[in-house]
């Protein structure tokens, strides 16, 4: 009887002032989102198309756009499988084997997210520019690195660091050794054995963090900014494309080339749900 | 112990993995941070304590540190709430909601810098309301925060989620059973099982403010000793080619940002510590 009376005050309790109070807490929670992500994620693409859709295309197709997609491609191209292996390698060797000071490895590898991106750029900035540590002698074999593309690779590759082996480093300690083990003991060799039983294992996570690298790799800018020297149609990628026709008050096409990263960033959300989903179901 | 030692023998690619992980992370991370330090060292102790603390360069400390601050707090009430809503609630287009908190880490700084600077210019879409009323937001410190806000809303709401997630009703039902009220019930069980996590939310959000730079150059118009931040100053040495005063205020943005992470990291494995005792 007791039980039933108390079941009876729960429910009432969870009735209409609670409900109220969902709702409330609802329309607190959207408003603040809308305000703060679905605004501006709706300026970027009224902005850019505000002068119509002909000068949204000319603004993306002109030479010098061209040239900074073409070369934000090309980062991302190389960044993406130099930080892959290392990412493999270095979750492998961490998560299958015991080995002391395993704890200030993964804190070193976490640096690169506790450093600003600005002093990304400026570490590299200090190695190879001009004025640099190994300035003098890049000059004399005519190597140029700082105010080039290979400075901006090598920028984007430091920001993007920890970003494939964080996402791999959980996933690969739960699941632990004994498959692999297995796979062994029945004389698989190593490459068979990563192929065959570890790669499957870990496809959907690796894929992840592939995902995140990829967009933080795109999109970066405080680091490129350091290292890049802006220049036109030769060092500029896309974020830093749109950093200067802001700067010269040319919103439009600013817009339209951040449109771009925009949908980027969308894509990348999308399919971080659909890999997200899919673990689930495994 | 005997799985250990079958664990090194067992499997191959010990010295292979690690070996190239070490040789990797010092070329790409350990030397060139090193060399940054070298280069701050490059001055005499005088001149590097002469440049860390000009009155300009301590303006920026202040600015930055105070602006992340708030921004972090902001994130940590409304992160929790949507975590909250996330978690307990189900309306129409949830999904979407959900993977749309991720769009701060996705959406290039630079995008976002632009973005809400026009939103937020005294023309702009909501600009105008707030000066209407006599508030200008962007090029002030109030727009660095909202800059700032933007980029950290992931962070206080990935970690209260998952805990919330896991926590189990029956101490809240049996509060309620007691006649505990939904505020006491909030206060004194959920409060204190996420604080933790809120906690942990803010250290990251707050960590990641100190450094933000592209989101935050485009609204806070840069005045010196007033909406100037720590990374605009370096790249402003930079430019006047300071490189040793670059150097040394980047050393002690650096030390700040890793004492933090490692306050960080302990706290979170203190917690996790304690989490698996009980």
């Amino acid at each position: 009887m007791i039980v039933q009376e108390l079941r009876e005050k729960n429910i009432k309790t969870n009735t209409e002032p609670g409900l109220l109070k969902k709702w409330v807490l609802i329309t607190i929670a959207l408003g603040f989102l809308g305000l703060f992500i679905l605004v501006p994620l709706i300026a970027v693409f009224s902005e850019g198309l505000n002068k119509g859709i002909e000068l949204y295309f000319a603004s993306l197709t002109e030479r010098d756009a061209l040239s900074a997609i073409k070369l934000t491609l090309l980062t991302a191209a190389i960044t993406i499988p130099v930080n892959t292996i290392f990412g493999v390698l270095a979750a492998w060797g961490i998560t299958k084997f015991n080995f002391r000071g395993k704890n200030i490895l993964i804190t070193l590898i976490d640096i690169p997210f506790a450093v600003s991106p600005v002093i990304a750029g400026l570490v590299f900035v200090l190695m190879f520019g001009s004025q640099g540590v190994l300035g003098p002698f890049l000059e004399a074999n005519e190597i140029k690195i700082i105010f080039a593309v290979p400075g901006i690779i090598l920028a984007t590759i430091f920001v993007t660091f920890p970003f494939v082996v964080r996402e791999l480093l959980p996933i690969m300690e739960e699941q632990g050794t004994e498959e692999e083990q297995a796979a062994i003991t029945l004389g698989a060799s190593g490459w068979q054995m990563f192929f065959r039983v570890t790669l499957p294992n870990i496809k959907w996570g690796l894929l992840y963090g592939v995902i995140l690298c990829n967009a933080r790799a795109m999109g970066e800018f405080g680091a490129v900014s350091v290292v890049s020297g802006h220049i036109r149609g030769l060092t500029n990628t896309i974020p830093l494309h749109v950093e200067i026709l802001y700067n010269e008050y040319n919103f439009t096409a600013a817009f339209a080339a951040a449109s771009l990263l925009a949908l980027l960033a969308i894509l990348t959300l999308i399919l971080k749900s659909l890999v997200e989903w899919k673990t689930r179901k495994h | 112990m005997a799985n250990k030692k079958k664990r090194h023998r067992v499997l191959p690619g010990f010295g292979l993995s690690i070996g190239y992980t070490l040789i990797y992370l010092s070329l790409m991370v350990l030397i060139p941070i090193a060399f940054l330090f070298l280069k701050a060292s490059t001055i005499s102790l005088a001149e590097f304590w002469e440049t860390v603390t000009d009155e300009r360069v301590v303006a920026s400390y202040k600015l930055t540190i105070y602006t992340s601050f708030i921004a972090a707090l902001i994130n940590a009430v409304f992160g929790t709430l949507i975590a909250w809503v996330l978690v307990r609630y189900d309306f129409y287009g949830k999904r979407i909601i959900d993977a749309l908190v991720d769009l701060p880490f996705a959406l290039p700084t630079a995008v976002a810098g632009i973005a809400l600077t026009t939103i937020y210019a005294p023309n702009g879409w909501i600009g105008k309301y707030f000066e209407a009323m006599g508030i200008k937001v962007a090029y002030t410190p109030l727009g660095i925060m909202v800059a700032l806000t933007f980029i950290g809303l992931p962070f206080v709401v990935r970690s209260v989620q998952p805990v919330l997630h896991d926590l189990d009703r029956q101490y809240e039902e049996a509060a309620s059973t007691l006649g505990a009220s939904g505020s006491q019930i909030f206060v004194k069980i959920i409060l204190p099982a996420i604080f933790p996590a809120i906690l942990t939310g803010f250290a990251l959000a707050f960590a990641r403010a100190l450094g933000e730079y592209g989101s935050v150059v485009f609204i806070s118009g840069n005045m010196p000793m007033k909406t100037e931040i720590v990374p605009l100053l370096i790249i402003t040495k930079l430019e006047q080619f300071n490189y040793a005063g670059a150097a040394a205020i980047a050393v002690v943005m650096l030390v700040f940002s890793f004492v933090l992470l490692f306050l960080i990291n302990f706290w979170q494995w203190k917690t996790t510590k304690k989490y698996q005792m009980n």
